[in-house]
């Protein structure tokens, strides 16, 4: 099932050729970063640290990290309830994403979004969206901004596979398509549209035929290969810059933990689970940066402990911070005054 | 002051806010070169052209999503909804995502949207295309709803409303196009944004919105020449309500009577009783009533719609019964 995706991208890219060595090491940090960021929130989950819910990405670290390394600072994101990934590749505080989850006024909104609402204006992280679909048009309209400023900006937008069977993402990709914006469209088709299996809730398995419906460049990638999905989206936010309108892009992966922190995901076939381990983002781009001597085995472990005691310390930082003041919160809900 | 209709108060605040602010962009069904079904955007795309003043497609999820991202990178985006019925297409976008997003940032940022969404029955549009919209929209916090029942409100409240960094929905009444009134283009003598006296009395409070106003105020009349002097109150801002006016004015006539051209169950008018009665219970004389839509969809048929819609007539017994 993997395998069928790198073929259909066609496309074996060194990492050297589309990296370079510093980006190669970056890229790397980022994966792990995400990883031991997700692995840190499940922990605190179970250590009572958050309530609620969180939904997990484990397994989906590359089209983050792929997608995000494509963009300009200046670029515009909005994602999804699993949306951690994003906000970590783009650079989100960790304290301030760990406080935010821990309910804690110290969290980059004050503790009044939650793990389904990370966002930072300042990284044009505008917003994470706990209604399947909804952060389309939201992206669409960014889009519309970014054209009409004409300084090359593009919006990018990540959703899953069960996104694209509601109204929202067929009316954005529409709107974005027939105004030529420069809007990328990122599925992330981990194959479970929440407990449902894809099969059982959409007539194919490969997502990309819908980008043709609305006459959209739609392209295909291994989702858990960070240099197919970094190589394929620079090409997407190029014909966007440019001018050229809007891309779809599908990534293959899989979500190797189950919908929320309830889900056990005990409705996956024997085996599957297993065979997508094999083809872990992580360590499949680990192996390649040794294949390729960008980094060696010494280089790769004090990544990863620096990545670990980082994250570690974030989650500390952040479990310290004070909950927040109970008090009326008109001024969170409105910008102006309540009566002129 | 100059005396226009309400469609052309319309039309003029859009101008002026285009003029004015090279951020504001409109969009909507059929707005551009054909001018808006209701040609509440005549001559603007003429006049700014089509990146301005943009047609959509008939996907209100698309378009009203789109004025939110718009509003986070610094745009002002203006929606025309043809009908405020569309509103239900669209619900997530305005509920979920438009109302809550500044509150979920933790109040670090402002979503300024303006939607204009035209409304009401009494045109024979039938059950989807006559709600006000009224009690979709007043319960959610995020959310600013004015209720323009004149040209002069049709006007400053758009021009607000645009101005405003908080997202407005302004419900504007299909019926009330070709009235005609003077409007105020002075902001610094604009009224504040709250219920506001139009007719004063002692004997009797009567509070509507929209299109009941005018029928409020021809009760009134009405119960003038019975000897009954009714103070009728334009409702004006929905959302954020600001009771004081009503308060005021039933503590001193002592009598509530609630217009509105909303089914009675959950109307705003069942939270104005409530306000009223908590807050002047030892000066109210007699139960409040309100006079509502029937608690069914709005029907085609001219004689049924007239006899749905809350008439002069009405008012008028209602106050009678009351008295």
């Amino acid at each position: 099932m993997a395998g069928k995706s790198s073929e259909a991208t066609g496309r074996v890219v060194s990492i050297a050729s589309v990296l370079g060595a510093a980006g190669a090491r970056t890229a790397y940090e980022k994966l792990l970063l995400i990883r031991e960021f997700e692995n840190k929130v499940y922990d605190s989950f179970v250590a009572g640290l958050v309530q609620g819910t969180t939904h997990l990405c484990q397994g989906q670290e590359a089209v983050s990290v792929g997608t995000v390394m494509a963009l300009r600072d200046d670029d515009y994101l909005t994602y999804t309830y699993r949306g951690h990934g994003p906000c970590i590749a783009r650079g989100m505080d960790l304290e301030g994403a760990f406080a935010e989850i821990f309910g804690r006024s110290t969290g980059v909104s004050g503790g009044l979004g939650g793990s389904m609402h990370l966002t930072d204006m300042q990284l044009g992280l505008l917003g994470s969206f706990a209604i399947v679909g909804a952060g389309l048009p939201v992206a669409v309209g960014a889009g519309i901004s970014a054209r009409e400023r004409g300084i090359g900006q593009v919006s990018m937008t990540w959703f899953g596979d069960g996104a694209t069977n509601i109204g929202a993402f067929h009316e954005s990709m529409n709107l974005a398509a027939v105004w030529k914006l420069p809007v990328i469209f990122v599925c992330e088709n981990n194959l479970y549209g929440e407990y449902s299996p894809i099969l059982s809730t959409t007539p194919m398995q490969d997502l990309v035929v819908r980008a043709s419906a609305y006459a959209m460049p739609g392209v295909v990638v291994d989702g858990n290969d960070v240099v197919a999905v970094l190589d394929a989206t620079r090409r997407a936010v190029a014909r966007a810059r440019a001018g050229d309108g809007p891309t779809f892009i599908e990534c293959k992966t899989y979500r190797q933990c189950g919908h929320s922190r309830s889900d056990a995901g005990k409705y996956r076939p024997p085996g599957e689970l297993d065979a997508w381990m094999e083809r872990d983002p992580i360590v499949l781009f680990r192996n390649r940066l040794l294949a390729e001597g960008l980094l060696d085995k010494a280089g790769l472990a004090a990544t990863e402990q620096r990545v670990r005691e980082e994250v570690q310390a974030a989650a500390a930082r952040a479990a310290e911070g004070p909950w927040p003041e109970v008090r009326p919160l008109h001024d969170a809900t409105y910008a102006g005054t309540l009566t002129a | 002051m100059s005396t226009i209709t309400y469609r052309e108060a319309i039309v003029r605040a859009q101008r002026e806010a285009l003029a004015a602010d090279p951020r504001v962009i409109l969009m909507g069904e059929d707005i551009g070169a054909a001018g808006g079904p209701f040609k509440t955007t005549e001559g603007l795309f003429e006049e700014f052209g089509p990146l301005r003043v943009r047609d959509t497609p008939i996907s209100e999820n698309a378009f009203v999503g789109a004025a939110m991202g718009m509003a986070l990178t610094g745009y002002r985006p203006v929606i025309e909804l043809m009908f405020a019925d569309f509103m239900g297409v669209c619900f997530d976008q305005i509920v979920n995502s438009i109302a809550k997003h500044r509150f979920m940032c933790g109040g670090k940022v402002a979503v300024p949207v303006t939607i204009r969404a035209m409304g009401g029955g009494g045109v024979r549009f039938g059950a989807q295309h006559s709600q006000t919209g009224e009690t979709w929209v007043y319960q959610f916090p995020g959310l600013k709803v004015f209720c323009p029942a004149s040209p002069a409100d049709a006007y400053l409240m758009l021009r607000q409303a645009i101005d405003d960094p908080d997202p407005v929905i302004v419900l504007e009444h299909k019926a009330m196009m070709a009235m005609k009134g003077e409007i105020q283009t002075d902001a610094g003598r604009w009224p504040a944004q709250r219920p506001q006296v139009v007719r004063p009395g002692r004997d009797v409070t009567l509070v509507a919105s929209l299109a009941m106003v005018r029928r409020a105020m021809a009760a009134a009349d009405a119960l003038a020449a019975q000897g009954i002097q009714a103070e009728v109150i334009d409702l004006r801002v929905l959302r954020p309500l600001v009771a004081e006016p009503i308060i005021d004015s039933v503590t001193r006539t002592g009598a509530l009577v609630v217009v509105e051209e909303n089914h009675e169950s959950g109307g705003w008018g069942a939270e104005i009783v409530a306000r009223a009665l908590t807050a002047a219970f030892d000066y109210i004389d007699k139960p409040p009533v309100r006079v509502t839509l029937p608690d069914w969809p709005m029907p085609y048929s001219p004689a049924l719609e007239d006899a749905a819609v809350p008439s002069v007539q009405k008012i008028v017994d209602a106050v009678l019964a009351q008295h």
